[in-house]
């Protein structure tokens, strides 16, 4: 196996890794925000809007952990410094 | 495959490069500048006013409400900056209706740039505010040890600004093309609704994000002024 056949293989490998692990804990983190969200909103309707309003930010905040996760696999697949290097 | 519309140049010239980022966010800048111009130039105050007149209100009225509920009591002066970043980051993440369209914020330069922005906003609103020692205070707030937590604490969540608004954005992009070769009739469809969720939600974020550092920065003069105000009541009090 050369240099390419290596990186290329390692990045892929690594970028599945990435994503799912990246996936999956946010994934928790957001279920469990959710679940409580939804518990204090039975509890008081009347602060719905505000449990709604911060929810959604904290929703998109979490979603951005899995977010970054997901940039770092596309750049391993996509535009890998290190592939390019090696290529050119 | 293309990551991000920086890759499409259509005219280089040494360090100036013109490519699609650059023509579009002019595009959409020139867009909602005439709109307002336009809507702006003949205002009303009857009871009948303009369809645009009214979006146009409740946009600015909307975005005073959530500048306030944040706890800058005083929203008319933050609303030019944080009203910019929330128009222009919502239009240019609404307009994936179009096809072939290709939003600017899906490129890491113009999330950067933006960040950047709120990077530098933050101290000048809160040097506005309460004077330069005073916004130097709280980088020593609550202890001197906390100082270099709070340089590197400015630094990334500048970082985490831009990615965050690049990530979700350029996501939603990639999502489209990949499902366009696997599935190409219904998902992509489902995708870009979703895309217009997303992009609103981050725009809200972005702007929401912005006006709570600049609140954390000048939020100092606004408890002086409290207690100032609590002294000459005293001082009323004590008089009469």
């Amino acid at each position: 196996m050369d240099n390419t056949t290596i990186i290329a293989m390692v990045s892929i490998i690594t970028a599945g890794i990435t994503t799912g692990i990246g996936c999956m804990i946010p994934a928790l983190g957001q279920g469990k925000s959710i679940s409580t969200a939804l518990s204090s909103m039975a509890q008081q309707p009347d602060a719905s809007q505000t449990v709604t309003r911060t929810l959604f930010v904290g929703l998109a905040m979490l979603e951005s952990l899995a977010i970054y996760c997901f940039v770092i696999s596309m750049i391993l697949i996509f535009a890998n410094p290190f592939w390019n290097h090696f290529i050119a | 495959m293309e990551l991000s519309p920086d890759e499409t140049i259509f005219w280089q010239n040494g360090f100036i490069t013109i490519n699609l980022t650059l023509v579009t966010t002019w595009v959409l800048m020139f867009v909602l500048v005439l709109v307002s111009v336009l809507v702006t130039r003949k205002l009303r105050t009857d009871l009948k006013i303009s369809r645009w007149q009214c979006i146009l209100e409740m946009l600015v009225t909307g975005m005073n409400e959530q500048i306030k509920e944040v706890g800058l009591k005083k929203s008319e002066k933050f609303l030019g900056f944080i009203g910019t970043l929330f128009i222009f980051i919502a239009f240019a993440n609404l307009c994936i209706i179009f096809p072939s369209y290709e939003p600017p914020t899906s490129s890491l330069s113009t999330t950067a740039a933006l960040a950047i922005c709120v990077f530098l906003a933050t101290p000048i609103f809160g040097i506005a505010e309460n004077g330069v020692l005073q916004y130097l205070k709280t980088f020593i707030e609550p202890t001197f040890i906390m100082l270099p937590f709070n340089i590197i604490s400015e630094i990334s969540r500048t970082l985490a600004l831009a990615v965050r608004l690049f990530g979700n954005i350029m996501s939603g992009g990639l999502i489209v093309t990949i499902l366009l070769s696997i599935a190409p009739l219904f998902f992509p469809v489902l995708m870009t609704v979703l895309g217009l969720i997303t992009g609103i939600i981050q725009a809200y974020i972005f702007s929401i994000l912005a006006t709570v550092y600049i609140a954390a920065a000048t939020e100092e003069s606004d408890k002086k002024k409290s207690r100032r105000k609590d002294k000459a009541n005293k001082l009323i009090v004590a008089e009469t």
